[in-house]
């Protein structure tokens, strides 16, 4: 099976280990991954922020960047997202004000066959034992678009239960929001960073070592704050945990524990 | 809107403030968190839910679109039934009707049900200056009064309040507005909901006006609805000779069956109730109503505009209107969990206050437009929400509003506003990344500067991102991006690739070593 990557601006530029780990993660489960060397961002930024016409050059690029792809997999929940909930509306507004022509057919065709990392292996390859080796203790945030826009629902606790040497503890208030939410980290930092503070401190309640989410936007945030107080656990992302085996390891997790 | 919040900080400011009052935040946090856990168990125990809230919608949603046949309808039930219907473009005409009402009955005193919209418009600010006193019934309304406060939720509007608080405000306030507060007052809830209640009862027995809202009206029999759980309601709407009520025209359903579909949704979305305690229905003055009767002698009906036309030519923003105030997205919101309902700046807080001030003032104070904004988007409103409004996407839809003006329609008339001022920076910035991001060579170039200047990463950033590096760390940035990764791992294998025809000469593919974590280094400060 082929599938491009998707791998978003921010893994692109800040997170590229979590890029690196789907590529390994998917190789070893025998998919051809390809990355298109014309993506770029998905527009979300400036979507959520209401630029919506400085979206659209954005959601052409990626609908032409993937154009040839069957599946095209993402590590980040809220490109998805954007993707699934946004991209067919942004195309066809383009076009009812004159610009774009052609592009709500183009995003729309892209939208079935994006999928988040977590539904590509469950729902696609049709695995939740993907192999992986992970000797700690883990806590999983869902962010907000991979739960409730997404509805990855049980998907990504069933790939880390399946992990072999992972302890999987419960996050109290889970289901909360993180406050990153884009732009609003900067256009509301107290509210933002009094939501992260409480999340990160229910992170540090269980215990567990690794505080781990679908979503490296969150994780910059709440690890940017676990960072400022010294807490004793660090965000990973599930790419990273779900590539790791005995043979190679998390790079430069070994040091936490 | 009402004055009364006009000249509101920006929500950022405004909700600053609240983040640091400790106290308000554990108020809020133990108060939001009780009731949201109820309702998640009281709409888990009705199988049908995701029906009852597709049918809620469906009948809102066909209503506002036939709202003028429907007004129509409910005035000549009303008129039929020996009530009398008003109509009200905007506050200041709402306001003078009530205020003409009550004075040609002779009174200088209402009580009131608890209503939003006699909030949303100031009637009491209103009254007050024509030299008339309205009194609030409902206990939280009663409390928010006598503290000279303002409500900052719209199902318990003292939720900002706790126990201590109240006894205080009760023990100092209840004098001046009638009967005092026992001596020696404690702060038991059920000592104070009798001070409450004695306070009470002179007014109830005494008035001869009432001013309320309602929940529902019926267009086919003129039916007028209120929920409520105290009971002070019931007094006030059958106790009085005048019954005053000021109504938002999208609160009427066509036909009392669709009713049914509400008793269920509204009470377990707002109090986590099977049924609310009180349901108190009215149809203008029937036979056994009158001077002999229960019930008013006289009844009014305010239909209130106020903004309401003008959402509803939105297409996108319109659905607002479905919202029959149950507070479920209030109760759920991180962020109004934190910011305490009064940095809303409107009797409308929360999700929903976000998206409906906005569009029934507009969005040119600097509230309204920051307003759109005080959400991270995360889709819990939307998920609790009984009659499925989509809060995220009218969120977005005002954002677009608020940084590129474009089409609106006010006071009836379609014109077009501008963007609300100070985005010039903002706008510059999203062009910027725009630019970049499409094409991947200036973006790969960019990666580089990026990848270089790790070193320098500094703890504080200037500017707006200094906003970030107030209280988190930045991320650490790697040695390289994963485009780069990528083009040497390609390039490596072509090589070895290559090499393997020619012989069986063993290469690495190049390896990037992802950045350490900063406590290997034991650079943390
Ligand atoms: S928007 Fe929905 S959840 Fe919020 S108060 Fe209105 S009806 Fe209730």
């Amino acid at each position: 099976m082929r599938a491009a990557l998707f791998v978003t601006c921010v893994n692109d530029a800040i997170y590229p280990r979590t890029g690196i780990a789907v590529v390994r993660l998917l190789e070893r489960l025998g998919v051809t991954v390809d990355f298109p060397a014309a993506q770029s961002c998905c527009g979300q930024p400036q979507y959520n922020t209401g630029y919506r016409r400085e979206a659209e050059p954005l959601v052409r690029r990626t609908a032409e960047a993937f154009a040839g792809y069957e599946y095209v997999v993402t590590p980040s929940g809220s490109c998805a997202a954007m993707i699934r909930s946004h991209y067919t509306r942004i195309g066809r507004a383009a076009e009812a004000e004159g610009r774009g022509p052609g592009l709500a057919a183009l995003a729309e065709g892209l939208v079935p066959r994006v999928y988040e990392l977590t539904e590509f292996l469950v729902d696609v390859l049709g695995v939740t034992d993907v192999g992986a080796y992970f000797p700690h203790t883990v806590t999983y945030h869902p962010s907000c678009h991979g739960l409730r826009t997404l509805g990855l629902g049980y998907r990504p606790r069933r790939l880390l239960a399946a992990v072999r040497g992972l302890e999987l503890r419960e996050l109290p208030g889970a289901e909360e929001c993180c406050g990153f939410g884009g732009t609003f980290a900067v256009k509301n930092p107290d509210v933002s960073a009094a939501m992260g503070t409480d999340k990160t401190a229910h992170a540090v309640s269980t215990g567990a070592e690794v505080l781990c989410g679908a979503d490296n936007s969150c994780l910059a945030h709440l690890d940017g704050i676990l960072r400022r107080q010294g807490a004793p656990l660090r965000a990973l992302h599930l790419a990273e945990i779900l590539a790791a085996t005995e043979e190679e390891p998390v790079q430069g997790f070994e040091g936490l524990v | 809107m009402t004055g009364t919040h006009l000249g509101m900080p920006a929500f950022p400011e405004a909700a600053r403030e609240a983040v640091r009052d400790e106290v308000l935040r554990a108020n809020l946090r133990h108060a939001t968190h009780t009731i949201r856990d109820k309702r998640a168990r009281a709409v888990a125990e009705l199988e049908d839910w995701d029906r009852l809230r597709a049918a809620g919608k469906a009948v809102k949603d066909h209503t506002l679109a036939h709202l003028d046949r429907y007004l129509l309808q409910l005035e000549a039930s009303v008129t039929a039934a020996g009530g009398t219907v008003h109509w009200a473009a905007d506050a200041d005409e709402a306001n003078r009707i009530v205020t003409e009402l009550v004075l040609a009955t002779g009174e200088k005193e209402v009580v009131k049900v608890k209503s939003m919209a006699t909030q949303e418009i100031g009637l009491n600010e209103a009254l007050e200056a024509a030299g008339i006193a309205a009194y609030e019934t409902d206990l939280a309304e009663l409390i928010v009064q006598l503290g000279h406060d303002r409500p900052s939720h719209i199902l318990v509007p003292a939720i900002h309040r706790n126990r201590g608080e109240i006894r205080d405000v009760f023990a100092a306030e209840m004098g001046g507005w009638g009967r005092p507060a026992p001596e020696g007052l404690g702060d038991d809830p059920r000592e104070l909901a009798e001070a409450a209640r004695l306070h009470l009862r002179e007014k109830f027995l005494r008035a001869k006006v009432a001013v309320s809202g309602a929940n529902f009206m019926v267009a086919e029999t003129g039916t007028l609805v209120v929920f409520e759980s105290e009971g002070n309601g019931r007094m006030c709407l059958t106790l009085p000779e005048t019954l005053i009520s000021v109504v938002g025209i999208e609160k009427v359903v066509p036909t009392f069956r669709d009713l049914e579909i509400f008793l269920q949704t509204l009470p377990r979305s707002s109090t986590a109730e099977r049924m609310n305690l009180y349901t108190t229905m009215w149809t203008g003055l029937g036979p056994s109503k009158g001077a002999d009767g229960d019930g008013p002698s006289a009844f009014h009906l305010v239909l209130l505009d106020n903004g309401r036309t003008d959402t509803l030519a939105d297409e996108v923003g319109r659905q607002a209107l479905r919202c029959i105030r149950c507070s479920a997205c209030l109760n759920v919101c991180p962020v109004y969990e934190r910011a305490g309902g009064h940095a809303y700046g409107s009797v409308y807080p929360g999700p929903i206050g976000a998206i409906l001030s906005p569009q029934l003032r507009g969005t040119g104070s600097e509230i309204d437009a920051t307003l759109p904004y005080a959400s991270t988007l995360c889709g819990a409103c939307y998920e609790v929400c009984p009659v499925a409004i989509d809060i995220p996407e009218v969120l977005l839809h005002l954002r677009e509003r608020v940084v590129q003006g474009g089409p609106v329609t006010r006071e009836g008339i379609r014109v077009r506003i501008r963007p609300a001022d100070g985005h010039t920076a903002e706008r510059a910035a999203m062009r910027a990344a725009r630019i970049l991001l499409d094409h991947p060579g200036a973006l790969r170039a960019g990666e580089r500067l990026l990848a270089r200047a790790r070193r320098l990463r500094p703890r504080r950033l200037p500017g707006p991102g200094r906003a970030w590096t107030d209280s988190r760390e930045l991320p650490e940035l790697p040695e390289h991006s994963f485009r780069d990764w990528w083009a040497q791992r390609e390039k490596a294998g072509r090589e070895k690739a290559g090499r393997e025809k020619a012989g069986p000469a063993k290469v690495e593919p190049a390896k990037v070593e992802p950045a350490k974590p900063e406590h290997e280094k034991g650079a943390r400060p």
